[in-house]
């Protein structure tokens, strides 16, 4: 029996000491809450959570990062509803889905707790749940807008390489592309699943079954880093023209060295950084902007890298 | 063979055990234990986070019975000697049928849920078919499946709606008299009452304002001790029970002294595809949507949940009431460690711990009270 009593002792010991030392951790100030729908793989979101931090320091409130581990959006609802009933000052969350997010994202309203829409949602979706207001970059139009560019440069068909095909809201950027094109969508796009051996191994597949291909259009550094690899073992690097969303260490050594024509950059860090300060100056001084906040589209290209260079993955 | 030991009273073979020891060996003792640790710490360090008041304990209470539900079936085929790896998929797969039954196809919402539970217990039946006529480790039977499953759950919304998440699914189920025993919430009334007296907060705007914050028990718990009961009345008070515990403990002996090992075996495969499509059908009524990317993980998490309750891996051990703690424990640390805001990146690591430390500490009981060395 004394061998049980040792072990639950240890158990409870080594259970206690990230608790204690997280509970101590608390500041006195506002608190507010990010929650993403982001599984942990997804690299991308490590800006956001930069950005948090460099906001809740800059003014003195407590922020939280929250994710669903696997990117399982119904654990994602889970998480807003734990989030409310912590009763935080304020959340802010994505809305990557509205039938599955919108009935905790209201209660949480209707709690009395404010909320911001950040990354994910549209204006009509942000209104419908009462949030205070949208900070992000309008994906179709980013989409659109990448199109219209390509087409200029004499583009007539892409591949999109989705490593979120079960993100509607990022599949738009596609869906804007082919549309800014003037082409169809079709069976352009393809499932590249989260394991960059396996994305590689599809754009290569892709690629060689349909060689007449024009272009390649990644939406995110976990997608685009392994697509540049591809397109190097081919030998298309720099020949193929290939564009991507969101900018990363990789994908800013790719604009630099001419594999990529061009990088959407939507700012991340604006997405996590000004929702803090809105609703910090909300809380504090009731002030608040009168409209939504576009944090993108911005095309990044081989002109003035050096700014994104010196912060890429890490506030870029 | 019970009804013969009890008869004939004190036997010289059978040695005396006092009852306190009796009451002490029971599968299910590691679980109480790590309860009520977990409880007590959760208590310290995240009391007054707002865990324990109505809406947290409604939020871990909810994570809690969507583990037992997965975790009941995975119990019983686990003890019956298999395991099931296709859990998650089964999830995915189910929520994903009932999406396009109901919304894409048009059907009644009754019609969809029933045919789209028959259609995993086939597959449950196909699993367990495969396993018996084959021989082969089920471990492997049902990793293919955990593939084959996710795939059409991926595959088959693209082809037909070019699109991986089905919504709409609340409004299709509109009115339907079978969508409520799995998407309603009952003693309403009971809460709102509470609301009223000041028991429990209540919303102060919007729409709801003046409702309680937690409006009744969803059907999803319900669903959660139901099975619990039906899963520990099925193991310990019936024949079949003990043909579960015969099939996993010792299958050949078990079919030397008449068992249908077979049967049982499939049976306990079906049986666990009934859990994941009663889980599915939860989550799709609840949430209005169905996504492709739904239960990924979950088959470990059910067993996870299986072994912290005391099962053995190796089957022929356990107990339904143990599972059923071990998801409470599971739910209560996943949820509990967000309350207590621990970083959320190191969160896998204090689970990974926690539940490393609550297998051995079973795994020590077990062996004091068995007596096995």
């Amino acid at each position: 029996m004394k061998s049980v009593i040792k072990t639950i002792a240890l158990a409870t010991t080594v259970a206690a000491t990230p608790l204690m030392v997280a509970t101590t951790a608390s500041a006195a100030g506002e608190k507010y809450i990010l929650v993403s729908h982001a599984p942990d793989s997804d690299s991308w979101w490590n800006t956001i959570k930069n950005g948090i931090a460099l906001a809740g320091e800059q003014l003195d409130v407590e922020v939280e990062y929250r994710n669903p581990p696997t990117g399982d959006l119904a654990d994602m609802a889970r998480i807003i509803e734990q989030a409310a009933a912590s009763g935080p000052d304020g959340i802010i969350t994505t809305l990557a889905d509205f039938d599955v997010l919108s009935g905790p994202i209201r209660a949480a309203v209707d709690q009395g707790i404010d909320v911001i829409i950040m990354n994910s949602g549209t204006p009509e979706q942000v209104r419908e749940v009462g949030a205070l207001m949208f900070v992000g970059q309008p994906e179709y139009d980013a989409g659109y807008a990448a199109g219209l560019r390509a087409k200029g440069d004499g583009i007539g068909s892409f591949v999109c390489v989705n490593h979120v095909i079960s993100n509607t809201v990022v599949a738009e950027r596609c869906r804007g592309f082919a549309d800014g094109l003037g082409i169809d969508l079709g069976s352009q796009m393809i499932d590249a699943g989260q394991d960059p051996a396996e994305i590689k191994n599809r754009v290569q597949a892709y690629l060689n079954a349909n060689p007449e291909t024009d272009a390649v259009l990644t939406l995110g550094p976990t997608s685009a880093d392994p697509t540049k690899l591809a397109l190097e073992e081919m030998g298309l690097a720099g020949d193929i023209y290939f564009g991507t969303f969101d900018l990363g260490d990789e994908i800013v050594k790719g604009i630099k060295d001419g594999i990529i024509q061009w990088g959407i950059d939507q700012q991340p860090f604006l997405q996590a950084y000004m929702p803090v300060v809105v609703l910090t100056n909300y809380d504090r001084y009731g002030v608040l902007p009168g409209n939504n906040i576009n944090s993108g589209p911005g095309f990044v290209t081989k002109d003035g890298l050096t700014k994104v260079e010196e912060f890429a993955g890490k506030y870029r | 063979m019970s009804q013969a030991t009890q008869a004939v009273g004190s036997d010289e073979r059978v040695k005396q055990i006092s009852s306190l020891r009796k009451a002490l060996i029971r599968p299910e003792l590691g679980g109480m234990c790590g309860t009520v640790i977990v409880f007590v710490l959760f208590f310290i360090f995240a009391g007054d986070s707002g865990m324990f008041n109505a809406q947290g304990v409604m939020n871990w209470t909810t994570v809690s019975a969507q583990f037992m539900i997965i975790a009941v079936g995975a119990c019983l085929l686990m003890i019956a000697g298999e395991f099931d790896l296709s859990i998650g998929s089964m999830i995915g797969f189910a929520g994903m049928m009932i999406a396009i039954f109901g919304v894409t196809l048009g059907w009644p919402m009754w019609a969809a849920i029933l045919i789209t539970f028959a259609l995993c217990l086939a597959i449950g039946a196909l699993n367990g078919y495969i396993v018996v006529r084959t021989g082969l480790p089920s471990f492997i039977v049902t990793l293919a499946f955990l593939f084959i499953l996710r795939g059409f759950t991926i595959f088959l919304p693209q082809l037909i709606e070019r699109k991986t998440i089905i919504g709409g699914i609340r409004d299709a189920a509109e009115g339907d008299w079978l969508a409520p025993i799995f998407g309603g919430k009952i003693l309403t009334g009971l809460f709102q009452w509470f609301g009223d007296m000041g028991i429990i907060a209540t919303f102060t705007r919007g729409t709801k304002q003046g409702q309680p914050v937690v409006e009744g028990i969803p059907m999803l718990v319900v669903w959660a001790l139901f099975l619990v009961f039906v899963g520990h009345f099925i193991l310990t008070r019936t024949q079949f029970g003990n043909w579960i515990f015969a099939s996993g403990g010792d299958a050949e002996s078990a079919r030397n002294s008449g068992v249908p090992v077979n049967k049982v075996k499939i049976c306990m495969f079906m049986f666990t595809a009934f859990g994941a499509a009663v889980f599915a059908a939860c989550q799709v009524m609840e949430f209005g949507s169905a996504g492709a990317d739904r239960g990924l993980l979950k088959e470990f998490e059910a067993i996870i949940a299986v072994v912290i309750g005391g099962a053995l891996l190796t089957g022929g051990y356990g107990s339904v009431i143990g599972a059923a703690l071990g998801a409470l424990i599971f739910g209560v640390v996943q949820q509990g460690l967000f309350f207590a805001g621990v970083e959320s990146s190191l969160f896998r690591v204090f689970l990974g711990v926690i539940l490393l430390f609550a297998v051995i500490l079973n795994t020590y009981i077990r062996r004091i009270i068995t007596g096995e060395r």
